[in-house]
């Protein structure tokens, strides 16, 4: 499938995940002229230009002011449009979390919420400007979709599934990529199947599973190359649709392997590994492993460098090494 | 180009509107009560925008041609309940469902009840929305209006203000807000908890359009509405100066009736005053038209 400027799905492997998000939002523009975009004053930050630029009737910003951006959203959904609201982490799924629950949630209207600066990527703007608490916090609204792409090639892919393909409100957390030195492709090849609420299995593995989604696939992808050198097979599933969780990739980890280690760029408080957790001690019959939740332990993190910011909170592999070994010894 | 409304119409609206008037107390009092205050100030109002300003079409609640109206103090569903019921936008009968389980009708308005476009109850939301439809409207080229009933003490609510600003700073003509400007909120007097005045003056200097009405004349409720927008390349903002529990002399500024239910003898007096000789009529029995 080839976007509008001939930029074919293999070239977003190229892009920082911000841009494949942008450029495909131009092209979901192309496909659905009901597709409007709305900003909060960072329509650079949030990669709206090139639609900006295309569209710009289509096209709103509403300067610093979140909560009418969210709600308006809602109107534009109720007069027919499929609105895209984008904004910073903390200020979207914090600041207006009433807006979102309330005026989409509730009345179940088809707003794309979309969010870039989110975990730690925004390192040196410190706790204000960091996003720990969102799958915590999105996670407990009715109706909502929650999915968080793990590279460029599944920002894109993510997007159009959400954007066109999903009916309903969506929470989309992005990836920025480029703090990990260039292009982080988890991918080989662009033509992967993604569809919504599908865990992929990236790596197979007979002993212990790792779980992760966004920027915490490629760590849990180094992680297992590290538990290869000591004889351990990890398995590496991206649960890209944090909700609804795939049940049955949960299950089936418990069924194959004897544990799963869960990794998250998020407060393990609330967030995407207790989420596992309980779905995988809830079926009948299927086996209770023990689950370790790899992310940020309930606690504000520093300033600082996304990768340094990680290597200070526990986003690392020895610790995702750690917490397998915990498991299997 | 402005409508002229004849006396004998401003009476027959003046007229509908004692009956919802009376609608109102008995349902609100007969379903373990609720927001009276609210209720009652706005029924004017409403009156004026559903039986002669607005193009609705009660058969038909998602008619394209429909101008939208959001409940922004959503709050007064007891008092929004009664009238679209009798506009004809569901039967009656449902009225007296209010506060059973899985009723449509509640405290606040829901996307059940025939003729609500977005449920509204958590305050400084309506503006907002209707912005968003507004602007959804425009950019398809539609002639269709955006009404937003807004309360005075919900301009307490920063949101409103975020609505407010981008309304006048895009000069967004098709919105038009109607404040219900009662002086009170649920814990006494606007102006001695938290001072909105001098609030016409704040909606112009964010480039609104602005007029104040007495809410409870039908006359000067229509006149205000008469010409829309007010100014083209404006959006307009009628101030309707209201009294709160409008009808009961109980109820009247008394800020304890935000939300309540009576005693057998107030309801007696209510009963009295809000008493309507026609009160089996239909409204348009009442209005002099074909149904």
């Amino acid at each position: 499938m080839a976007t509008a400027d001939g930029f074919t799905m293999a070239s977003f492997k190229e892009m920082a995940g911000r841009d494949s998000y942008g450029k495909m939002l131009a092209q979901c523009g192309e496909e659905d002229e009901r597709l409007v975009v709305l900003n909060a004053d960072c329509q650079h930050p949030t990669r709206a230009t090139l639609f900006a630029e295309r569209f710009p009737d289509r096209n709103f910003n509403f300067g610093i002011a979140e909560a009418n951006m969210i709600s308006a959203a809602a109107g534009m959904a109720i007069a027919g449009k499929i609105p895209v609201a984008a904004g910073f982490g903390f200020a979207i799924s914090l600041r207006v979390a009433e807006q979102i629950r309330t005026n989409v949630c509730y009345p179940n209207h088809n707003v794309k919420v979309v969010t870039t600066a989110t975990g730690l990527s925004m390192g040196t703007g410190g706790p204000t400007h960091h996003c720990i608490e969102d799958l915590a916090l999105m996670r407990g609204i009715p109706n909502i979709t929650i999915v968080c792409p793990a590279s460029p090639i599944e920002n894109a892919l993510a997007t159009r599934a959400c954007l066109l393909e999903h009916e309903g409100p969506v929470y989309l957390r992005l990836v920025r990529g480029e703090d990990f030195g260039g292009t982080d492709e988890i991918y080989e090849q662009a033509d992967i199947d993604f569809e919504i609420g599908k865990a992929i299995t990236l790596r197979d593995g007979e002993d212990i599973t790792l779980m992760a989604h966004g920027n915490s696939v490629g760590l849990a992808l180094l992680s297992a190359a590290q538990l290869a050198q000591k004889g351990i097979g990890a398995r590496v599933v991206n649960m890209h649709t944090v909700k609804p969780l795939d049940k049955e990739a949960i299950w089936e980890a418990a069924e194959r392997t004897r544990g799963i280690v869960t990794i998250e760029e998020n407060n393990v408080c609330g967030g995407f590994g207790e989420a596992v957790a309980a779905v995988m001690a809830g079926k009948k019959g299927s086996p209770l492993v023990p689950v370790r939740l790899v992310g940020i332990q309930d606690e504000f993190c520093k300033i600082g460098a996304s990768l340094d910011l990680w290597q200070a909170h526990g986003l690392r592999e020895q610790t995702v090494v750690a917490a397998a070994l915990d498991i299997l010894n | 180009m402005a409508k002229a409304f004849t006396r004998e119409r401003i009476d027959a609206l003046a007229m509908l509107a004692k009956k919802l008037r009376h609608l109102i107390v008995h349902n609100t009092q007969l379903t373990g009560g609720g927001h009276f205050g609210a209720s009652l100030s706005m029924v004017e109002v409403l009156t004026a925008l559903y039986w002669e300003i607005m193009r609705v079409d009660a058969q038909n609640p998602k008619w394209e041609g429909r101008d939208y109206f959001v409940l922004s103090k959503g709050h007064a569903c007891a008092g929004f309940a009664p009238i679209l019921a009798e506009k004809g936008f569901f039967d009656p009968q449902l009225l007296s469902t209010f506060n059973q389980l899985d009723s449509c009708f509640g405290m606040h308005t829901t996307l059940k009840m025939n003729g609500v476009e977005h449920p509204t109850g958590s305050l400084g939301h309506g503006l907002n929305v209707g912005l968003g439809i507004a602007l959804g409207l425009k950019l398809d080229n539609k002639p269709n209006r955006v009404f937003v009933l807004i309360g005075d003490g919900e301009q307490q609510e920063g949101s409103v203000w975020e609505a407010i600003m981008a309304a006048g700073n895009w000069g967004v003509d098709n919105l038009i807000a109607v404040v219900d400007r009662n002086f009170l909120s649920q814990d006494g007097a606007t102006e001695e908890l938290m001072r909105l005045e001098p609030l016409a003056e704040k909606w112009r200097s964010f480039n609104w359009s602005v007029k104040t009405v007495d809410g409870h004349d039908m006359g000067s409720v229509l006149n205000g509405l008469a010409v829309l927008p007010f100014e083209p390349n404006k959006p307009s903002c009628l101030i309707a100066e209201t009294v709160k529990g409008k009808g009961v002399s109980f109820m009247e500024n008394q800020h304890k009736w935000h939300y309540g239910i009576m005693t057998d003898a107030q309801y007696a007096t209510a009963t009295r005053e809000v008493g309507f000789e026609g009160e089996r009529l239909r409204s348009h029995e009442i209005l002099g038209i074909d149904a």
